[in-house]
């Protein structure tokens, strides 16, 4: 890639920040040039959170029915799915899909839950209920 | 090695591990730029390992595994490093701020998600990210990353989290300086054992996930897709150009990189092929490129479109076939 190839397509997920990305000077030399973004790349971004976010808000809607527990949203909220939050917090994966049932979860001792709110760095008090929904 | 009025030189580079080492290396008196850190240590690869899920997704890598970058610098250029993990984060820290107060510069591996200065859209749970801590002002740590154009900062508690985030691949702590550094290092010997590591690597690996197989093989999965959930397939094709292109591969896959790498090289030791291998290894990152872009528009247009998985694996194939070349080259250079 040329140095006057490399997209700066101002990619909203950098935040303004910009990456180092290597390509050749009209001489052929290498060197390094700092990209604004690439509209494919920040596509494939984007792409990935909205894939967490549809989760995240579909595990929402089924906690405010009681159809789960906060825990399962959480989980979501924090881009983790069962088998990393399994990984992280060194429970069973079997055993974590039993504290997404409402009644199970609302039994959790404190330690345990604390385990959980640990993983995700939010308090035992968020993680037993959801954020307030943001308009 | 008495470097603590030495002033620290930020430097921004593609990939986090090859910048850190490049950076640490060259403020210890051997000058060194991040492509001959990622080529001295054989960093290129490719793997795809279908069975190693990353949020739900196979992994798929561009280089070979976190740390390799660190341990092939030791082997091939006899740089020693000394590695500290910790199972007491209070211990961690300490010493750390000891470290820090000796004047050295320490790399550290950690977490992505847990850095608070990473864009929110950047923060993945991904435990091998590495970067430079260059000083400490009461409880903020000053920290050198190398996929950011300037040097940013983390207080003490974030960044405790991110260096002892758990799951894969946890950093438990870990933090690492130089022992020894040679004062030059023997291009004429190292730089033959390095490329055609990674010559060999990519040709003949055995196993159909790694290598230029490796590559076949995910073609043949991308083909595979036709028959699954449409919305897997269009997740899992923005996957591949996540791997591909996000977060500290410098652009195509480290393929530019390796491409700069080839190029110093040639220009060091005066030899041809190199030259010429470095030419066809950046036409190789533009095929990834063009790849990426078939991907993506692919995954924009409407869902009723189909999306025409043969032509993306095809491409795929074309850009094996188009990498065997390169590496049949690089094995004639010596």
């Amino acid at each position: 890639m040329k140095a006057q190839e490399v997209p700066q397509d101002d990619n909203s997920t950098y935040h303004g920040e910009k990456r180092a990305v290597y390509a050749t000077t009209k001489d052929g030399d290498y060197g390094v040039v700092a990209s604004s973004g690439w509209d494919v790349e920040a596509e494939a971004t984007q792409q990935a959170v909205a894939e967490l976010q549809r989760l995240a808000d579909e595990a929402y809607a089924a906690c405010e029915t009681g159809k789960c527990s906060p825990l399962e949203y959480h989980m979501y909220a924090k881009r983790l799915d069962l088998l990393s939050l399994s990984q992280a917090t060194g429970l069973f994966q079997w055993r974590i899909k039993r504290h997404f049932n409402v009644k199970n979860f609302n039994k959790l001792s404190d330690k345990l839950l604390d385990r959980y709110a640990d993983v995700m760095g939010i308090t035992i008090s968020e993680l037993k209920k959801l954020p307030q929904k943001e308009s | 090695m008495s470097v603590a009025s030495k002033k620290f030189i930020h430097k921004h580079a593609g990939h986090c591990e090859s910048g850190v080492m490049s950076t640490m290396l060259s403020h210890h008196g051997l000058a060194m730029s991040e492509p001959m850190a990622f080529g001295l240590s054989s960093a290129l690869s490719f793997a795809y390992l279908p069975f190693v899920k990353l949020a739900g997704m196979p992994l798929i890598a561009y280089r070979s595994i976190p740390k390799a970058i660190i341990k092939g610098l030791q082997k091939n250029i006899g740089v020693k490093m000394k590695i500290e993990t910790f199972s007491n984060q209070q211990k961690g820290q300490e010493r750390l701020d000891v470290l820090l107060e000796e004047g050295k510069i320490v790399g550290a591996q950690t977490s992505v998600f847990w850095l608070p200065y990473l864009p929110e859209e950047m923060r993945f749970h991904f435990n091998g990210h590495n970067l430079l801590v260059y000083g400490k002002e009461a409880s903020t740590y000053k920290i050198s990353d190398p996929v950011f154009e300037h040097v940013v900062e983390a207080s003490e508690q974030e960044f405790l989290k991110a260096r002892f985030a758990r799951g894969v691949m946890a950093p438990k702590g870990a933090i690492y300086y130089p022992t020894f550094v040679p004062e030059n290092i023997d291009y004429a010997s190292v730089v033959p054992k390095a490329v055609k590591a990674v010559a060999k690597r990519m040709l003949k690996t055995p196993v159909p996930i790694a290598g230029l197989k490796g590559m076949r093989y995910l073609a043949k999965n991308i083909r595979n897709l036709e028959s699954k959930d449409r919305r897997y397939a269009r997740l899992f094709l923005g996957h591949i150009v996540r791997m591909q292109e996000e977060i500290g591969t410098g652009g195509a896959g480290f393929r530019y990189i390796y491409a700069s790498f080839l190029q110093e090289s040639g220009k060091i030791l005066d030899n041809e092929t190199l030259l010429e291998a470095s030419e066809m290894m950046t036409a190789v990152g533009d095929s990834w490129r063009e790849f990426a872009l078939l991907i993506a528009k692919s995954i924009r247009s409407k869902k009723s479109e189909t999306v025409d998985f043969d032509a993306i694996a095809k491409k795929l194939e074309s850009i094996a076939d188009e990498e065997a070349l390169v590496y049949q080259k690089m094995l004639t250079a010596f």
